[in-house]
């Protein structure tokens, strides 16, 4: 999402005597609400499990282990790599990447188009993009299970056009989750790389076009360099929520397309979940995420102005 | 030759992109208006489904659970606004100041941090305050994460105001707080509307925060219709999805032409 940067200089300081009140409410609310507790979260991922959810406050490096290493089934084998949990954030890295290069397949044409629209329908083809966007994902992802289902109108459709004989099992496999996160951060994709085409002066273009390029090359090596801030901020916004997508995997997957939000949501559901475990997993998660925006932001590479 | 903005091909995929956007959405919406039980025949045009969502069996557990989520996005899109406007004042109109890039981080942090985290984290943290899950749980979790989408909006809207308007208001003796009543304020609306409908909707939305923190028996509609399409997906729920669907809509409608209106004016 476009917003206002913190590089753009204030111009007009009528406020400065009140910065810090006025900025009290958001640093308290944040900083108590999600600051303090992502660092209680760390914390929670040393401590020991207690059975009937939550922990006791002994540290332990359990949590970490448990995920990492194997030691056979009384505990005292020598130590092996554990491959059950590495293999469920490998299998969800791999399908949020499939997903983002999905939506970059079909979201910067699509962004392209609308951008080179006339100014009087740009409006619509925008609006029509944003509607998806502000519907709740659990609806989404309801009517997308509805749609794919066995019996549903999908199979329906391709049935009654004589393309399938008997229905596509499509729903609780791990194409159905694939589609399922393509399907939800689709419009991420389509609106910072139209912000940024938007902003592209097509004057490069024609020139390319004067020295003899074709559209394709002009595309490759003119306009893609150009637009690419914009091209990173939507594989961004879709690869970082795919990545704990939990809605898809649950609602469209099955036992075996297992990814991180699922695994982390069993941990805190009932008696047999694993509070630290949870958190490990959580705090994994959220290194990885770390890891893409620090690549980010050395890719955006601009010093503040 | 169409020029250096045309590329054969790109219309083909925007309408695969609609396309897959929008099918699921209107084909629930289309089977909301079936008449019949099965989810999988069409028995003709009926509003029974919807006379269900309002009267039917499960019309109390929804009932309640869509009054949850109203009152919640309606207390957590007005207080996030509030925060958001004093924020976005100090951010634009506070001249250059220390911490200000740890400030506009801390303010969009909601927005990088995975929503699965944020709801772990919040979990435990209420957990180990000891405040018991419940409506307040939800409230002010849904408070935190609603501050960056209703901040962006109304900082951007501050940002394009010059400040001339209220300079000009000044030179006339009027105090600051005058000033901001009767200038800035009026002129930071449309920003402050569009951020607090989206706030409101976004905590409308949520899901997997609230589902952390909602503690047993409390629900919000997402909730109560997560927990029923466990059970299979029913007509009733169709129904009630094209009614949220439909407020999805409005709402984004209302922000979008707020917005306009309020770019057209200074």
């Amino acid at each position: 999402m476009a917003g206002p940067g913190p590089d753009r200089p204030p111009g007009d300081a009528t406020y400065r005597d009140l910065v810090r009140p006025l900025l009290l409410p958001s640093w308290l609310v944040i900083g108590i609400l999600m600051v303090l507790p992502v660092a209680l979260m760390a914390v929670y991922s040393f401590l020991t499990k207690e059975f009937r959810g939550g922990v006791i406050w002994d540290f332990t490096l359990a949590a970490y282990d448990q995920f990492f290493l194997d030691r056979g089934l009384f505990g005292d084998d020598p130590p092996r790599i554990e491959w059950t949990y590495i293999s469920i954030f490998w299998r969800s890295i791999w399908q949020a990447g499939l997903a983002t290069l999905l939506c970059l397949l079909i979201g910067f044409p699509t962004a392209w188009f609308i951008a080179t629209r006339p100014a009087r329908t740009r409006g619509l083809w925008l609006f029509l993009i944003t509607i998806p966007y502000w519907v709740n994902l659990l609806i989404r992802t309801v009517s997308l299970r509805f749609l794919l289902r066995d019996q549903g109108p999908l199979n329906g459709a391709l049935q009654w056009l004589g393309l399938l004989d008997s229905p596509l099992s499509i729903i609780n496999t791990n194409l159905a989750v694939q589609i399922g996160l393509f399907y939800s951060y689709l419009p991420f994709m389509v609106l910072p790389i139209y912000a940024a085409v938007e902003r592209y002066n097509f004057a490069l273009s024609e020139a390319a076009a004067d020295l003899y390029a074709n559209r394709w090359a002009t595309l490759r090596e003119v306009v893609l360099p150009v637009v690419k801030p914009g091209i990173v901020a939507g594989c961004i916004l879709v690869f970082i929520p795919s990545l704990g997508a939990f809605l898809a995997p649950d609602l469209l997957g099955g036992a075996k397309t297992f990814m991180i939000g699922s695994l982390i949501d069993e941990q805190f559901r009932g008696s047999q979940g694993n509070w630290p475990f949870g958190a490990a997993a959580a705090m994994i998660l959220m290194s990885l995420v770390l890891i893409v925006l620090l690549i980010y932001a050395r890719s955006q590479g601009r010093a503040p102005r | 030759m169409k020029g250096v903005r045309h590329y054969p091909g790109f219309l083909p995929l925007t309408i695969v992109c609609l396309v897959v956007l929008y099918t699921p959405l209107i084909v629930v919406a289309v089977y909301s208006f079936n008449a019949s039980t099965s989810i999988t025949s069409w028995g003709g045009f009926s509003l029974r489904w919807y006379g269900e969502v309002f009267t039917g069996r499960e019309a109390t557990r929804f009932g309640q659970a869509a009054w949850n989520s109203i009152t919640i996005a309606l207390m957590a899109a007005t207080t996030a606004t509030v925060i958001a406007t004093a924020a976005a004042l100090a951010m634009v109109r506070g001249g250059p100041f220390r911490g200000r890039q740890a400030s506009f981080a801390l303010i969009n942090l909601p927005l990088m941090v995975p929503e699965i985290v944020i709801a772990v984290a919040t979990l435990i943290f209420f957990s180990t305050i000891g405040l018991k899950t419940g409506y307040l749980t939800i409230l002010l979790a849904h408070i935190t994460f609603c501050i960056p989408f209703a901040y962006l909006p109304i900082a951007a809207r501050l940002e394009g105001i010059e400040g001339t308007y209220e300079q000009a208001a000044r030179d006339l003796y009027a105090t600051r707080a005058q000033a901001f009543r009767l200038i800035l304020l009026p002129l930071m609306v449309p920003g402050i509307v569009s951020g607090w409908l989206l706030a409101f909707i976004i905590s409308l939305d949520d899901f997997i925060i609230t589902n952390f923190v909602k503690g047993a028996g409390m629900e919000t509609l997402p909730t109560a219709i997560f927990g029923s399409v466990k059970q299979g997906i029913k007509p009733n729920i169709m129904a009630i999805s094209t009614l949220m669907l439909l407020v999805s809509v409005l709402f984004v409608t209302a922000a979008y032409l707020i917005n306009r209106r309020g770019r057209q004016t200074p």
